[in-house]
């Protein structure tokens, strides 16, 4: 019944919001201010254009609905490695693109062990290589991504709506129409608008394991046209087309999500009544050890491949270890100041389209905004200079939209269920965050926060032109490995990483539970 | 001195009339059917529901577009009147200073009305751990430490067993007579009205009527009041 | 110094280097790793030449070029080691490379000619397999064959466009339908040559697209000997890898020194065992044991550099069409 709501942050949300803009448009426009030649698009681009769309539609599908019951499963069980598990989930979507794939091949590839299986039985070989193979390693990525956001939507209900559910004796689908079934009808837009959008700039899984040419993705087109062809023009034409991609994925989501709250309780701890059935049960413990193994078997092959690499790994390696922990902190720090006023400011405007600012930022080719970037400083500064605040930065713009739909859920419920008490106590600015704001979404910001250093530790690419050369980062030095037939050694490298990763990650997400109430 | 001079406050299809003054160190009752338009009266007082025309003055100064915490009023609602996260000091302390940062003076005015409504030793417990009629006391207590003249109830109690609630309203009334405050409270039952209000403000069919004399009003109800008494 | 640098400590840097000139050299990331030539050739250089050598790795040899074309004149460095044949003509183009009068006696399968580049190293490529198999003799064989192979993509690697160009050179017109044969031979096309060399080696393809001298690596370097190339009666395509000045270097005594460094003896001993190629110029010592293993080419295959970007549209365009069936 607010009528006259409270405004957060509105200003300094504005200020990050067009920060983010400026950051990609500046870069856009670098890129198509240098061009000299320019060809327009062509058949092969729009041919790229399509598969990327298909692509990113299916991967964005398909991890969501699977999402749901793992999600669902996981919520309403309490069981021995629960919370590991949900910390192992993270683990996917952390880990640099090439070592993935080399944990997903070991279980799905032609020598891999589900074939293994299937030749043992005298069955037939599948073949992971196509369509199938780019959308099994987006949902292997993003699947834990979508189960985290879902679950975390799913610990906002309130305990007392479970209770009430438990004294009307509702069966489980009763339960899943009137309780969470509208919960998913929130998340559920915005989690699959963010994995299509990164599955938008998929270039090097859609590659690998789509079998050739036809999986050729849009950002294989840009990396083609600054690399070998150097046509800036039709690269920037091409990141053109991915942000207008992006930008119609966020409008239509968040399009769809309605603007409703799920309510405030007494923060009690969530215990459930429901689905205590003996079927209910089992289909759950089946959801989660499938899950599970789907998820964590090609991350027992990089475990394995890692430890037999890791005596072989050089001191190089620790020192890049070190360099990109450095990073990952600071990039943590960036994203605060910047995620939490846009998050302010999104949850309290009516216009919450604004969110889609923060989906430009993935939706962005990292190597159009490196190339920007890199033709706006270099005259003016030298790039290795300027290398460590460009890559947080970057990394941020890459964190951003998973921080938004972290942060900004139960901000909107912060502000609705607490706004009037605040208003009415004059609490505004800094000690409405300090005393409201930050206890409250604390869990999520420690999530955020993990996420953000966890993406920046296994990121490699981003801005290979500001890479300083004496400062390289953890999966740099393990591509150079790989690079000098150091195929162990860089397995090595990859589980210090995952496990580097993984640890800043649990710290940050472990560390904004701790001791909350919620 | 509160007036709210010509109010009307439309939302869609619904709208409600009022031309009414709020006397100082009085109590006044807001009864009237569901839906009448009770919280609203009262959220525009306080500026969440903001006027469609009209103005509201407080001795004599236009408050119509204040921020709510800048108004000389404060406010229980129906739920939600203590944070979760923060201990019931804090709580407290927040209608004290909204940074928290308390003078040692500020830290006793803190102690001392928990200790005036019962919870000298739950300072450092949180809202959730406290019974219903602990939280209704807790909230009280901040509105102790903010010491506006204008206290408005919407209802806060109603979930509470007569007896309890009969305790809250006993509260309330020694508060006010304490800090000479106003009360404006919404309420259902004619038996509150009898225990503490002075006034009545009878809310239906689109109007907040002018307040009138409790005992009389009640004794010799209208027949819109009789119908909504029945 | 060519930038307003930002930090006091860079000025104090190099303040303190001011009387030891500093030559930077920018090449492909491999180089400069510890199992990378770079750092046995820069302790070897700065014994003789009373500088400070720098090597800034960045990618491989497309990126190197990509970034000279973005650094244009105002560039740092003053020579880029590490573009390719393929990449010659793109980098004459820019106008940005100096001619030089370094040359020596090379042992190259061609004739080197030319005035801005200098060759340092070079290989064939070649398809990599494991030693329990009966490899093709050329792409004909290997496309009727069920071998499964990967290939790096000619778009972002410069192995990817070797093979595109060795097919060409090698069929011509035919080169087409040799595509079409090797279609449902490919298992898959990858970003780079890192990718697809570790697929190889976890057993997802029969055969990788690399060099004649891979095997040499497994031999000298892990003492295994189940690896090896497969000779292919067409021809194999060269790749020769060049180090070139840039006519912006402020630098340009000692960088000419450095190129005539690179083919000296004592750079060219080390290139064998560290970027595991042939050295341009035959070393006093000889080549390394495990060298004299390796499979001979009958015959060496390559587009002059001139020719490779007309005929390197042509080339995808076709592997594109034969590919994408």
């Amino acid at each position: 019944m607010a009528h006259r709501t409270l405004q957060v942050s509105t200003k300094t949300g504005i200020s990050a919001a067009t920060l983010v803009l400026a950051l990609i448009l500046a870069a856009l426009g670098a890129v198509f201010w240098r061009a000299e030649f320019g060809s327009l698009l062509g058949p092969a681009d729009w041919a790229a254009i399509r598969f990327t769309v298909l692509q990113a539609v299916l991967s964005a599908l398909i991890s969501t609905v699977f999402a749901i019951p793992i999600a669902r499963a996981l919520a309403r069980r309490q069981f021995v490695g629960r919370s590991l598990l949900v910390t192992l989930l993270g683990a996917p979507f952390i880990l640099p693109v090439i070592v993935a794939v080399l944990g997903l091949l070991a279980v799905f590839g032609r020598a891999g062990w589900l074939n293994a299986g299937l030749a043992a039985f005298g069955l037939p070989a599948v073949s992971i290589y196509g369509l199938q193979g780019v959308v099994l390693a987006h949902v292997f990525f993003n699947l834990p991504l979508a189960t985290r956001l879902l679950l975390q939507g799913w610990q906002t209900i309130p305990a007392e709506r479970f209770r009430l559910a438990a004294q009307l004796g509702l069966t489980p689908q009763a339960v899943f129409r009137s309780i969470e079934l509208p919960l998913l009808r929130q998340i559920l837009p915005g989690t699959a608008a963010l994995i299509f959008v990164i599955c938008l700039t998929s270039f090097a899984v859609a590659l690998t394991l789509g079998g050739g040419p036809r999986a050729t993705t849009i950002e294989l087109a840009i990396y083609q046209a600054f690399r070998f062809d150097f046509d800036l023009n039709r690269a920037a034409l091409l990141s053109l087309v991915q942000l207008g991609l992006a930008g119609s994925a966020a409008v239509t989501a968040l399009w769809i999500i309605p603007s409703i709250s799920i309510g405030g309780g007494q923060d009690r701890p969530l215990k459930r009544w429901d689905a205590q059935g003996g079927v209910q049960r089992m289909l759950d413990g089946a959801v989660i050890i499938l899950a599970a193994l789907f998820l964590l078997l090609p991350l027992g092959a990089v475990l394995a491949r890692g430890l037999i690499g890791l005596p072989q790994t050089p001191a190089s390696v620790w020192q890049a270890a070190g360099n990109s922990i450095g990073v990952a902190l600071l990039s943590i720090a960036v994203l605060l100041v910047l995620a939490l006023p846009l998050a302010g400011w999104i949850a309290t405007t009516k216009r919450s389209s604004v969110e889609g600012v923060g989906l430009f930022g993935i939706a962005a080719s990292p190597l159009m905004i490196g190339t920007g970037w890199f033709i706006l400083i270099n005259p003016v500064a030298d790039p290795f200079v300027l290398a460590l605040p460009v890559t947080a930065l970057v990394n941020v713009l890459m964190a951003l939209p998973f921080a938004l739909r972290i942060l900004v859920p139960p901000l909107r419920d912060t502000v609705q269920v607490y706004g009037r008490l605040s208003q009415a106590l004059s609490l505004q600015g800094w000690p409405f965050w300090r005393w409201v704001v930050l206890p409250r979404i604390r869990p999520q910001i420690g999530f955020a926060a993990g996420l953000t250093g966890a993406l920046s530790m296994g990121d490699l690419g981003v801005i290979a032109l500001f890479a300083h050369p004496d400062r390289t980062t953890l999966p740099l030095q393990m591509y150079r490995l790989m690079g000098s037939y150091q195929m162990e050694a860089a397995a090595g490298a990859a589980l210090i990483l995952l496990a580097l990763s993984l640890g800043i990650f649990w710290l940050f997400d472990k560390g904004g539970r701790w001791h909350a109430d919620a | 001195m509160l007036t709210l001079e010509q109010g009307l406050i439309r939302q869609g299809s619904f709208s409600l009339a009022a031309n009414l003054t709020i006397e100082p160190h009085k109590k006044y009752a807001v009864i009237g059917p569901s839906g009448a338009g009770k919280s609203t009266l009262l959220g525009a007082f306080c500026g969440f529901v903001p006027l469609t025309q009209g103005k509201l003055l407080w001795q004599a100064r236009d408050i119509t577009h204040a921020a709510p915490g800048a108004r000389p009023m404060t406010m229980l609602f129906q739920d939600n009147n203590l944070f979760p996260h923060l201990s019931v000091q804090q709580n407290v302390g927040l209608g004290v200073r909204p940074d928290l940062r308390l003078s040692s003076d500020e830290k006793t005015q803190v102690e001392s009305a928990l200790a005036r409504v019962g919870l000298a030793d739950m300072a450092d417990r949180k809202p959730g751990s406290l019974s219903g009629g602990q939280q209704s006391r807790a909230a009280l207590a901040r509105v102790l430490v903010q010491a506006r003249p204008l206290v408005l109830l919407d209802e806060p109690f109603a979930a509470l067993g007569p007896a309890l609630r009969n305790e809250m309203l006993d509260l309330v009334d020694a508060l006010v007579t304490e800090t000479g405050a106003s009360l404006i409270m919404v309420t259902h039952a004619p038996e509150d009205v009898e225990r503490i209000a002075d006034e009545v403000i009878f809310v239906a069919s689109g109007t907040a009527m002018a307040p009138q004399p409790a005992r009389a009003l009640m004794e010799n109800p209208p027949s819109e009041l009789r119908a909504y008494l029945g | 110094m060519k930038y307003l640098t930002l930090a006091a400590t860079t000025l104090l840097a190099t303040s303190a280097y001011a009387d030891t000139p500093e030559l930077v050299v920018y090449t492909y990331d491999s180089f400069v790793t510890e199992w990378g030539p770079g750092p046995q050739i820069e302790a070897a250089f700065e014994e003789t030449c009373a500088c400070d050598l720098k090597f800034v790795g960045m990618g491989d040899g497309a990126a190197l070029l990509a970034r000279l074309k973005l650094e244009g004149a105002r560039s740092d460095a003053d020579l880029v080691l590490g573009l390719d044949t393929s990449l010659i003509a793109a980098a004459k183009e820019t106008g940005l490379f100096a001619t030089t009068s370094v040359s020596a006696e090379y042992n190259l399968p061609i004739v080197w000619n030319d005035d801005s580049f200098v060759p340092y190293d070079w290989g064939y490529f070649a398809f990599v397999h494991n030693t329990d198999m009966l490899p093709p003799n050329n792409f004909r064989e290997l496309g009727d064959s069920d071998i499964k192979i990967v290939i790096q993509d000619p778009r972002s690697s410069t192995p990817g466009l070797g093979l595109l160009m060795w097919v060409k050179q090698a069929y011509g017109d035919e080169a087409p339908a040799i595509w079409e044969g090797l279609a449902d031979n490919v298992v898959t096309v990858t970003k780079g040559w890192s990718e697809a060399y570790g697929l190889f080696l976890e057993g997802e393809a029969d055969m990788v697209l690399s060099y004649t001298t891979s095997p040499a690596y497994h031999l000298i370097a892990e003492d295994d000997a189940t690896k090896a190339a497969a000779p292919f009666d067409e021809g194999h395509y060269m790749q020769i890898e060049v180090v070139g000045k840039l006519a912006g270097s402020d630098q340009s005594e000692l960088a000419d020194k450095f190129m005539a460094f690179m083919v000296s003896d004592a750079a060219q001993t080390v290139l064998p065992t560290t970027n595991w190629m042939y050295p341009a110029v035959l070393p006093d010592a000889g080549l390394p044991i495990g060298f004299g293993q390796l499979i001979e080419p009958e015959k060496a295959l390559l587009v002059p550099s001139e020719a490779v970007p007309a005929l390197r549209e042509e080339a995808l365009a076709e592997w594109l069409t034969a590919l994408s069936k």
